[in-house]
């Protein structure tokens, strides 16, 4: 599905990603962990097409397309859904016909005809109910007023709506209390599917405590420095990052 | 001052005058300004032919010009045929003869700050002939720069000595006609600072006229010129802490600094004149114009100042910021008590591409006073991706005071960014009394909230600057609440 | 003098050969001396920055007295928003009857046009008439005050209600000659009065004129008005609008201006809030392209204690089109407990357009809550990335993000037929409207 190959990539001219190297395959969790600044963030920016990083060496083949090539709703509409770490306040814009939006684009880019507004309102009134959010959050503009934790609701309802190939959560734990953690995960679990693979990023192993991942990666200094299964979150959260690191730096 | 013993020196210099005119006065101009005075006050200093053209060419102008008339700002209108436009440095009998006929409140405020006595006596303009610990600290500083080949001098020295730099570089920032004050400092100047820091050099030191030999008695129409040549760097201190007595009523000022590719210059200022007294009578006029030209690429110009004395500020140090990815920063805390009276800000010329700038304006307005921020920001059509931004803050203490705000946004490129910022309020009932309710006096927590209230400024500024400028803070508020 | 002067000053002797010795008679006198003493404003003038208005001196425009009656049916085909209202309709700046309805109107309600209200209420008239607005303000207003004559009063009287809003239309058609409507309205609400008045301009097709119009509103203690002014003049002519609000004590004034037509049009706010408890809510919307300038100029003055204000002004610049906006607030002494907040906001699509923006604070008290912000620059990244991840392409979301940028403005306004209208005009006037229009249904 994803196959990322030798990326470095650089904002204002600074490297932060130098070689990383990854291949998610269909219907995989992958978790992607690493310390403030390792470049997990832009990890998930570069992966969705946010302007302002240069792509400097290497590729990303999604689905067998060079990815990078494509505008952000290109990607998009091919099935890749991005879940902010923080998602923007846009006032004056309706959540729901956002969503309705972005659900036909998706639709029409597939061939497929726009679903109209009965359906997609049953579609709505179903899927919302995984994620336990208000309906009032609906009618609002997008996440305007939203706490943060009805903003991350906000996201992986998007999510269950939209039905991507390849989701990408990024921090999408961080500032979440015990209990939306544990609807955000289930909203989560309930997309794994044998089609659709998704890279989880995060900084804490709590996430993994609800969505097991099949691949835990190291990201430090730019680079994924370690891989392995699950045991693998749970030894860094008892050693620590730079138990890693000092292992990278031997190796 | 001791008002008897002035009148007495007055009589005095009457009887010289009409007795011994030539002999006694023979270094200073009679009052008035004339082609005549400027051409005496060019050869006195024996300026080269250029120099005095360019004066006389900035004097035919001032002619055309009127006293400008939209600050905020009200004073009776200043005849500037009364003016002297030429004093040698002041004779020694001039001044007061000890610290026992000096003002005992300015004296009173010396000590507050904690000035030594050499140099309360040289900041009230006692005179003194022993030398002081600074003049000496200054040959030793003055060692060190020529041998990181930074040329610091007075600008009379710099037309003697380095000619074309000055010839170069004069004008070109604050050209002769540029407004009303600034044609006449350029017709009038008769001293002040000069800098250059050759390319890829850190000036090792802060430059500070505090620290020159002949920095003082400058005159009333000072005139500074800051170049910093590629890659370079400077640091550059204006004023002193203490409030300076001085007789001159209008201060007209000219400061241009340049900063070509790469090269940097922070300007910081701390402004304590003589405000009047607390009935508003008296004080200084300073009508002062700033400007900084970014003229390299990547090059960066920092004003910091700190307002606090004069009876009116008027000054706008401002930025053009030409060169691509220039930046210009304007730190300002202006306080204003009494019947003081305070027009300032900046004006922010984006030219270049990638230019970007921030203003941090915080005023602070107590007694009968008025204190108004006014500053430009500018995005040419050619500015692309240009950010500014603005954030104005004004603090009042009192019922008869005022703060004003007016900035003037003027914008032709869509992808620049601006934003302004401003709020107006008073000191917080209920951070006073949480301060006071924890034991601190009342007049030390309005200082406490006025400091922290200021912070984003202070920062800015080199540290043993900071220091006082947070004690003048405390000063200048004195008695504003309670 | 200039050409331009001698002109109304003829246009003047042509009208009123006689100086009658009423008030009337004395006030378009001694403003015409006034006119001839201000003339027009030049840049010079701090308040005329950043607006030139020489174009507009270059027309000598013929102060219009005849009566154009429009064929049945025209008006309605008008994009203009018509809720159910009592509709005065003037026609090239003189009322016409023939078009106007003004249904049956309960006790102590006057909704009339001037000329016949100088008749019918002289007295009512000149009690008011040119004490809230000062006609050495400006030249216009001066202007304006010499030829008094055509526009409109309303008059509540204590505790009456309006049963549904009264909505002056002002439509101009193409004539030989240019020509210029005078028109002055007067809007006063007796205590714990409400009403809504509705200020509508329109310009037919190429039409050349020059609307001035000044309106003068006293609100007496505990009454309420919501004022809607919504300037969609012709291309190619001017428009001034000058209107002055005197506040009593908790009394209530909310005004929605949006201007998207003229050349170049100018429109001034001023709000004195006299007593306490006074509320001012100032929303406004502008939208330029082509070469259109608009300017809008705001005062607020709180002159006693416990009042309050908010300015909410946005505007959107595309192609060579040019914004002023000056947003003033003076706190007078004494004026203790003012709660004043000031935002003005601009989207430059263009390279090519300027926007000149100044908020101001004066502040003469110190129990003061004031705040201004001011922005100025293009649809922001992480939205236009937002929406774009979501699948929306960048120019739909562009549309969509600048449409959303008016709506801030719009989705303020009550009355919802007008909301409507509005997000129609906004909306045709951008690119993917019909995706976009979707996306704002509620």
């Amino acid at each position: 599905m994803l196959n990322i190959n030798n990326l470095h990539a650089s904002i204002d001219n600074k490297e932060i990603l130098k070689g990383l190297n990854l291949e998610v395959k269909a219907g995989e969790v992958h978790a992607i962990m690493g310390p403030n600044g390792s470049g997990k963030s832009t990890l998930a920016n570069v992966l969705s097409g946010r302007d302002g990083y240069e792509v400097t060496r290497g590729e990303v083949r999604y689905m067998d397309k060079d990815l990078l090539q494509l505008a952000p709703e290109e990607r998009a509409r091919e099935g890749i859904f991005l879940a902010f770490q923080y998602p923007v306040e846009i006032p004056g814009v309706n959540n729901v016909y956002l969503l309705k939006a972005a659900l036909n684009a998706v639709r029409v880019h597939r061939g497929e005809p726009e679903m109209d507004a009965v359906d997609f309102l049953k579609l709505v009134r179903e899927r919302i109910k995984v994620v336990n959010m208000s309906e009032e959050l609906l009618n609002r503009s997008v996440n305007e007023g939203f706490s943060g934790g009805e903003k991350k609701r906000n996201e992986i309802f998007q999510m269950t709506l939209l039905e991507p190939k390849l989701a990408i959560l990024d921090e999408t734990d961080s500032g979440l209390d015990i209990d939306a953690l544990k609807v955000v995960a289930e909203g989560v679990n309930r997309l794994r599917d044998p089609d659709r693979s998704i890279i989880m990023i995060t900084h804490y192993q709590r996430l993994l405590d609800y969505i097991k991942p099949d691949h835990v990666h190291v990201l430090s200094r730019g680079r994924i420095i370690k891989s392995g299964g699950p045991e693998l979150a749970l030894e860094l959260e008892e050693k620590g990052y730079d138990w890693v690191n000092a292992e990278a730096d031997a190796a | 001052m001791a008002t008897e013993n002035s009148n007495i020196e007055e009589l005095v210099r009457k009887e010289y005058q009409h007795g011994f005119v030539t002999e006694i006065d023979a270094d200073t101009v009679p009052p008035g300004l004339n082609e005549d005075v400027i051409r005496l006050i060019s050869a006195k200093k024996d300026e080269p032919e250029w120099l005095l053209e360019w004066r006389l060419k900035a004097y035919r102008h001032w002619l055309t010009m009127t006293h400008p008339t939209w600050a905020h700002v009200q004073h009776p209108p200043i005849d500037y045929q009364a003016i002297s436009y030429f004093s040698a440095p002041k004779s020694k009998k001039d001044g007061p003869k000890s610290l026992d006929e000096v003002d005992p409140k300015l004296l009173e405020t010396y000590e507050k700050l904690g000035i030594p006595l050499h140099e309360q006596k040289m900041l009230a303009g006692v005179a003194v002939d022993a030398v002081f610990d600074s003049v000496s600290v200054a040959t030793t500083f003055k060692e060190k720069l020529a041998a990181a080949g930074v040329i610091f001098c007075s600008f009379s020295e710099a037309v003697q000595n380095h000619p074309e730099l000055v010839r170069q570089y004069l004008g070109t920032v604050v050209p002769g006609a540029d407004n009303f004050f600034a044609a006449l400092n350029s017709a009038v100047f008769t001293d002040g600072s000069f800098c250059y820091i050759p390319k890829n050099t850190r000036c090792p030191m802060e430059l500070s006229t505090y620290f020159r030999i002949n920095a003082s008695n400058t005159g009333q129409f000072e005139r500074t010129l800051i170049i910093a040549d590629e890659g370079s760097h400077v640091s550059y201190l204006e004023g002193c802490t203490a409030p300076q007595r001085d007789e001159n009523q209008l201060h007209a000022a000219v400061v241009e600094l340049v900063a070509l590719d790469n090269a940097q210059i922070k300007y910081s200022t701390v402004q304590n004149w003589y405000p009047g007294d607390e009935n508003g009578v008296g004080g200084i006029y300073n009508f002062v114009t700033k400007r900084g030209d970014c003229r390299g690429v990547n090059s960066k110009i920092s004003w910091t100042q700190v307002e606090t004395g004069s009876a009116i500020t008027w000054k706008y140090p401002s930025c053009l910021l030409r060169g691509d990815n220039s930046i210009g920063e304007f730190y300002s805390v202006a306080v204003t008590n009494g019947y003081q009276q305070a027009d300032t800000g900046t004006k922010m010329i984006h030219l270049g591409k990638n230019t970007s700038s921030t203003i941090i304006s915080k005023g602070i307005s107590a007694g009968h006073a008025q204190n108004a921020y006014r500053g430009l920001v500018k995005i040419s059509r050619k500015a692309e991706n240009a950010r500014n931004y603005t954030q104005c803050d004004s603090l009042l203490m009192g019922k008869q005071c005022g703060a004003h705000t007016f900035p003037y946004i003027e914008s032709m490129n869509p992808t620049a960014q601006v934003e302004h910022e401003a709020t107006t309020s008073k000191i917080g009932d209920d951070q006073l009394f949480y301060l006071r309710q924890r034991g601190i006096s009342e007049e030390d927590a309005v200082n406490m909230i006025v400091n922290g209230f200021c912070k984003d400024v202070f920062r800015e500024l080199p540290m043993e600057f900071a220091v006082e400028a947070q004690k003048l803070l405390g000063v200048t508020l004195e008695g504003a609440v309670g | 003098m200039s050409d331009v002067l001698s002109h109304y000053l003829q246009e003047h002797e042509r009208r009123y050969p006689e100086g009658t010795g009423d008030r009337l008679g004395e006030l378009r006198q001694s403003a015409l001396q006034e006119f001839r003493n201000l003339g027009f404003p030049t840049r010079r003038q701090e308040n005329w920055k950043y607006t030139d208005v020489r174009k507009l001196c270059k027309h000598e425009f013929r102060i219009n007295d005849d009566v154009v009656d429009l064929p049945a049916g025209r008006i309605e085909s008008l994009p203009i928003a018509r809720p159910d209202c009592h509709e005065l309709v003037f026609v090239n700046g003189r009322y016409s009857p023939a078009h106007s309805r003004a249904d049956k109107l309960a006790a102590g309600i006057i909704v009339t046009d001037l000329a016949a209200a100088l008749n019918q209420q002289p007295e009512l008239v000149s009690d008011h008439i040119a004490r809230y607005s000062d006609t050495a303000s400006s030249g216009f207003t001066a202007l304006n005050t010499a030829f008094l004559q055509q526009g409109s009063v309303i008059s509540l009287a204590a505790g009456a209600v309006l049963d549904k809003p009264v909505h002056l239309i002002h439509i101009n058609t193409q004539q030989q000659q240019p020509y210029s409507g005078q028109l002055r309205n007067l809007i006063l609400l007796g205590d714990n009065s409400e009403g809504t008045v509705i200020e509508s301009y329109f310009g037919l097709d190429d039409a050349v004129y020059f609307t001035n119009s000044v309106c003068e509103i006293r609100l007496d203690p505990g009454s309420r008005l919501q004022h809607y002014r919504i300037q969609q003049e012709s291309s190619n002519s001017f428009h001034l609008g000058h209107t002055t609000v005197r506040l009593q004590k908790d009394s209530r004034y909310e005004s929605s201006v949006v201007s998207l037509g003229a050349e170049l049009s100018r429109t001034d706010l001023n709000c004195r809030l006299e007593q306490s408890g006074a509320v001012c809510v100032l929303n406004g919307l502008y939208m330029v392209n082509g070469q259109q300038h608009t300017d809008h100029h705001i005062r607020v003055d709180h002159t006693v204690e416990a009042t309050t204000s908010t300015q909410n002004y946005r505007g959107i610049l595309d192609e060579q089109g040019r914004a002023v906006f000056n947003g003033k607030v003076v706190v007078h002494k004494g004026a203790d407990k003012t709660d004043a907040r000031q935002s003005n906001a601009n989207l430059l699509l263009s390279d090519k357009a300027e926007v000149d923006t100044k908020p101001e604070l004066e502040i003469y008290a110190d129990d003061v809550k004031c705040s201004h912000g001011a922005t100025v620059g293009q649809l922001d990244k992480n939205m236009l990335f937002y929406l774009r991840s979501r699948g929306i392409d960048e120019h739909t979301a562009r549309s969509l993000l600048t449409f959303a940028f008016a709506g801030e403005i719009i989705r303020n306004i009550h009355m919802a037929s007008i909301r409507e209208r509005l997000e129609q005009l906004v909306l045709g006037r951008l690119p993917d409207a019909e995706t976009i229009r979707e996306f704002t249904h509620e």
